[in-house]
């Protein structure tokens, strides 16, 4: 039997589905803030360990215990140096790090009793309380008048550039976009950053003093890699995934079938969420942290029935299983072994996606089965991951960067195939699209422009 | 940022943070990692008289834990270094040179004779060490020789000790005091009188920490026997802190440089010490409980602190406490404060109900309304602390100082300052005709 239009309900994408109140508390922050009687308490459990398993396991290397121990005794402005001092956007990483997978998966804590301290509200609790003062926790070395061009104002970017200006050079920070910090600002999930906290993050960045920023300026475009070569003495390049990889699906690029990515950047940058519209069934294509994101927002707005249909097993999810069930507590239903083949579309809109059911084979490879399962849906939405656009980096005068795995390749310094170039954060090769690891990667680059321009202004005055 | 560099009686270090003299200091491979730390001085472990003295083999040290096995307090009977004279005096000689800026200080413990001490003094003084400490402290084991606090103990001894280190060294000497005693004040002015430069305080607290329960031994136990050793640690910092205070603000004393020592575990321990007069502090059991590393939240806690309260120097905050320790009768007792709950940090844990209706003033309800709820009543308040010390929310009990009627007594409360040298009910009041003005001791060193 075939499924006749008539027999489906009409198509429904609708904005305002759910209450002022409502979005605010679908949207509120996904760990509120600790009182100070919660962070006295938390830190409280904190061992004080040598040479501590969660500083190993955090990519950009804060000091865990000591941060926690200045909780500890009243001064949390300090345990927000020491901070900032291995991770200048600490702040966002508090938020967004998956730390069930990092420092808090280690943690002593978790070993004995399944139950970690609270590394990542910690270390927000700290944050938070030094930003609000307006203050900036560093001073600039004294000019070195050198110049170093950022583009990408991303995490990788943002703290590339701070890094540097502390040592005191001058950054000059281009982005293509109006608004920087990247997809802190374009795409975290909204309850993860609340009441632009993105935006007041990079203020908190910028106010080291000695970076000077340019928006709307994309290279390729307006800006050309050889000319940044030629007039400054370093480039760094933190230009995350601008493109995201095709569904290859028949109706796949109808207008709701969409890009997750660009569907969670608009909604980052709606005001009144209750003007978004949102189907009243919706289907998120992937399995990692933006499907998961996507289809948790498109609930919060409001979607009644929301699915994630994944081609594999969940165990092979890359959302993590904090996250995954995270989905689920909020109503989002988990779908496993589906492969999309095709966006059913009627009379202009979509109305169902067909997908077939997968299953591994002897040797462990994914395999169809031929068997068809149809999911209503109103919106789809794609999450099947993101890729590097390479253009803005092959122009110019001399060769093109060096690329691996459609990634720049870059050394352990972070430098590329180019002398004179630096690159990290998603951009790069062998990475894990974490912000934090864009955020070592920048630190790491800064460091070692800052080793190669001394070195230089060494010889140079020899 | 705020200088935290000390200069104590002419030995400068980075910082105000020394380690004491303890197993911490007892070598150069520890000395070097901890100036590595960032600590600003040590103590090194005692010096005595070649042969070494040797330590028990089995456990030498006990300890107090608190809720997650927070060690609170920590006891040892360990003796003093069991190390040649010869290896520690090159040793310490190697890392002054290298750490010209860090105060290295000489602990020695020889027995009473001066010919004893005469002889060690050129020794230590060869090293290029900064200065000396005496060590008149330690209460276990050595004193059974007349040693360490057996001598702390009679401040003839200590006078004459300190008068022949005076005598036989150019080098500054600093008198360790040992807590083991009633008044505090009497070894310290023996010190004074016999010329030291300085005092430092708490040594260890004698002290048996546990009994083992199966085979009735005290712990820590040498094949079924304990001896007392020496407390420490977090819970003897306010045992120190008086004694400070006591030295600080005795007219005979006041002045007299101060090296604070007991349960300095934070820069707020520190603070507290200073803020009694201390130059410098001297930590053990932290380091030994944590490792040295501890030293870089005490450094940016210290700093941050001055920083916000706008003190550049140490000396800018040294020693302001000390006018503010006085005697009981010159507390002010028309000063009435009663407890206030903040509705909005309660639990409703009861602890505080339960510590007021049994053992104070039935001053905390525990029922309003027919809900539990816990709320004070001013009419029975005497203000006393006792709930804001059990509750289990920091902050959330506080006290509040009231003027007008006390709902207490019903009567008005003056505003006046008065103390009990002329309240009604003292017996010797009616015989003066004012009250007794708080006296002022003066800074020696002013
Ligand atoms: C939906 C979503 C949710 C995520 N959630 C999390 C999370 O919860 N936790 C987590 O750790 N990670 C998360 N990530 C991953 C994380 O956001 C990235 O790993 C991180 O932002 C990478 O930083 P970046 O600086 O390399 O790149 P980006 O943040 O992508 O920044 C790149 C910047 O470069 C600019 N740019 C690009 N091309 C040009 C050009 N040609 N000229 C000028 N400027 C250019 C862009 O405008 C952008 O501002 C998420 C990612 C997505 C997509
Ligand atoms: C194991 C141990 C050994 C010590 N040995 C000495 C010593 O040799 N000489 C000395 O003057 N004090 C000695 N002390 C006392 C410490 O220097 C210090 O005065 C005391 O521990 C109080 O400080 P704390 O609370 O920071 O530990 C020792 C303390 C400990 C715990
Ligand atoms: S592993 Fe856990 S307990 Fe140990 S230092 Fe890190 S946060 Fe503290
Ligand atoms: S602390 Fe070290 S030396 Fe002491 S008993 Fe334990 S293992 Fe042995
Ligand atoms: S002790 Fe504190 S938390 Fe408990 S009932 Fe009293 S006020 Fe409330």
């Amino acid at each position: 039997m075939s499924h006749s239009p008539q027999r489906r309900s009409p198509p429904d994408i609708a904005a305002g589905r759910v209450s002022a109140d409502g979005l605010r508390a679908n949207f509120s922050d996904l760990h509120p803030p600790l009182t100070a009687h919660e962070a006295v308490v938390e830190a409280d459990r904190c061992y004080f360990c040598y040479d501590a398993p969660c500083v190993q396991a955090c990519p950009t290397g804060i000091d865990i215990p000591l941060f926690i121990r200045q909780i500890q005794t009243g001064l949390p402005q300090s345990a927000a140096e020491t901070i900032f001092e291995a991770n200048i956007l600490g702040g966002m990483c508090a938020r967004v790090c998956p730390t069930e997978t990092l420092c808090e998966e280690v943690c002593v804590r978790e070993v004995a009793e399944g139950k970690p301290v609270k590394i990542g509200e910690l270390q927000r609790h700290a944050t938070d309380r030094l930003i609000e003062t307006g203050e900036h926790p560093f001073e600039r070395a004294p000019e070195t008048g050198r110049r170093v061009a950022v583009v990408g104002a991303g995490p990788a970017g943002l703290s590339c550039a701070h890094r540097l200006a502390v040592n005191g050079h001058a950054v000059t920070l281009f982005d293509a976009r109006d608004k920087l910090g990247g997809l802190n600002e374009y795409g975290i999930a909204a309850y993860k950053a609340t009441e632009e906290f993105a935006r007041r993050e990079v203020e908190f960045v910028l106010s080291i003093g000695g970076i000077e920023v340019r928006t709307g300026t994309a290279l390729g475009r307006d800006i050309h890699l050889g000319d940044l070569v030629r007039d400054y003495d370093g480039v760094f390049l933190g230009l995350g995934l601008g493109a995201v990889n095709a569904l290859a699906a028949e109706g796949a690029d109808h207008g709701e079938s969409r890009d997750a990515v660009a569907w969670i950047a608009d909604l980052r940058q709606t005001r009144d969420l209750a003007e978004l519209p949102i189907g009243r069934r919706v289907v998120v294509i992937g399995g990692g942290m933006t499907a998961i994101d996507a289809a948790i927002q498109a609930k919060a707005l409001g979607a009644e029935e929301v699915t994630i249909a994944y081609r594999r097993g969940q165990e092979a999810m890359n959302a993590s299983a904090y996250e995954q069930e995270l989905a689920q507590t909020r109503g989002v239903t988990i779908r496993t072994n589906l492969q999309p083949r095709r966006v059913v579309v009627e009379d202009g809109s979509v109305r169902a996606i067909e997908l077939e059911r997968t299953r591994l084979d002897a040797d462990g490879r994914l395999a169809a089965t031929g068997e068809i399962v149809t999911i209503e849906a109103d919106q789809v939405f794609k999450a099947i991951g993101q890729a590097f656009v390479p253009e803005g980096c092959s122009g110019g005068e001399g060769e093109g960067l060096a690329l691996e795995g459609g990634r720049i390749r870059v050394d352990a310094s972070r430098r590329t195939s180019r002398a004179g170039i630096w690159a990290g954060g998603d951009c790069v090769a062998g990475g894990e699209d974490l912000t934090v690891t864009a955020v070592e990667d920048g630190k790491i680059a800064a460091n070692d422009i800052h080793a190669a321009l001394s070195a230089g202004q060494q010889q140079a005055a020899e | 940022m705020a200088d935290l560099s000390t200069n104590f009686i002419g030995i400068r270090s980075p910082n105000p943070f020394w380690l004491a003299s303890a197993p911490p200091t007892d070598k150069e491979y520890n000395v070097r990692r901890a100036f590595e730390a960032g600590w600003g001085g040590v103590v090194w472990k005692t010096l005595g008289q070649d042969p070494a003295v040797v330590n028990v083999n089995g456990p030498r040290y006990g300890a107090i834990h608190g809720a997650g096995r927070r060690l609170l307090g920590f006891n040892n009977i360990e003796l003093i270094t069991d190390r040649s004279l010869e290896t520690n005096l090159a040793e310490i000689e190697r890392v002054k040179r290298d750490y010209p800026d860090h105060a290295v200080v000489v602990s020695l413990m020889v027995p009473c004779e001066e010919e004893a001490w005469k002889a060690i003094l050129p020794r230590v003084e060869a090293t290029g060490a900064d200065g000396l400490e005496l060590n008149f402290g330690c209460p276990h084991g050595m004193s059974e020789r007349g040693m360490g606090s057996a001598v702390g103990q009679v401040p003839e001894y200590i006078e004459m000790v300190t008068r022949w280190c005076k005598t036989h060294s150019r080098l500054p000497v600093i008198v360790k005091l040992t807590p083991n005693i009633t008044d505090i004040r009497f070894p310290a002015r023996a010190a004074k009188a016999g010329g030291a430069d300085a005092v430092s305080l708490i040594n260890t607290i004698s002290s048996i920490v546990s009994i083992d329960l199966d085979n009735f031994a005290p712990q820590p136990s040498i094949d079924g026997k304990g001896s007392h050793g020496g407390y420490c640690g977090p819970a003897v910092k306010p045992i120190a802190l008086n004694m400070t205070a006591e030295i600080a603000r005795d007219p005979q004393t006041a002045g007299i440089p101060i090296s604070g020592i007991g349960g300095v575990t934070t820069w707020r321990d520190a603070a507290e010490f200073i803020a009694l007069g201390c130059g410098t502090v001297q930590v053990c059991t932290a380091a030994m409980t944590y490792g040295f590393r501890v030293v870089e939240e005490m450094k940016a806690g210290l700093a941050r602190w001055m920083d916000e309260k706008g003190y550049a120097s140490i000396e800018d905050f040294r020693g302001r406490a000390a006018p503010n320790v006085t005697d009981w009768q010159y507390l002010n007792l028309n000063y009435v404060t009663k407890a206030r709950i903040d509705q909005d940090k309660c639990i409703s844990c009861g602890r505080c109900h339960i510590a007021c209706e049994d053992t104070s003033h039935q001053a905390i309800t525990a029922m309003k309304d027919g809900r539990r709820h816990f709320e004070v009543i001013d009419e029975e308040c005497v203000g006393c602390n006792l709930c804001v010390e059990v509750c289990p929310v920091e902050d959330c009990i506080t006290m509040e100082r009231i003027s007008g009627t006390d709902p207490r007594t019903g009567k008005a409360i003056p505003e006046t300052y008065a103390n009990w040298t002329q309240h009604p009910n003292n017996p010797s009041a009616a015989e003066r005709l004012q009250f007794a003005p708080e006296p002022v001791v003066a800074d020696a060193a002013e």
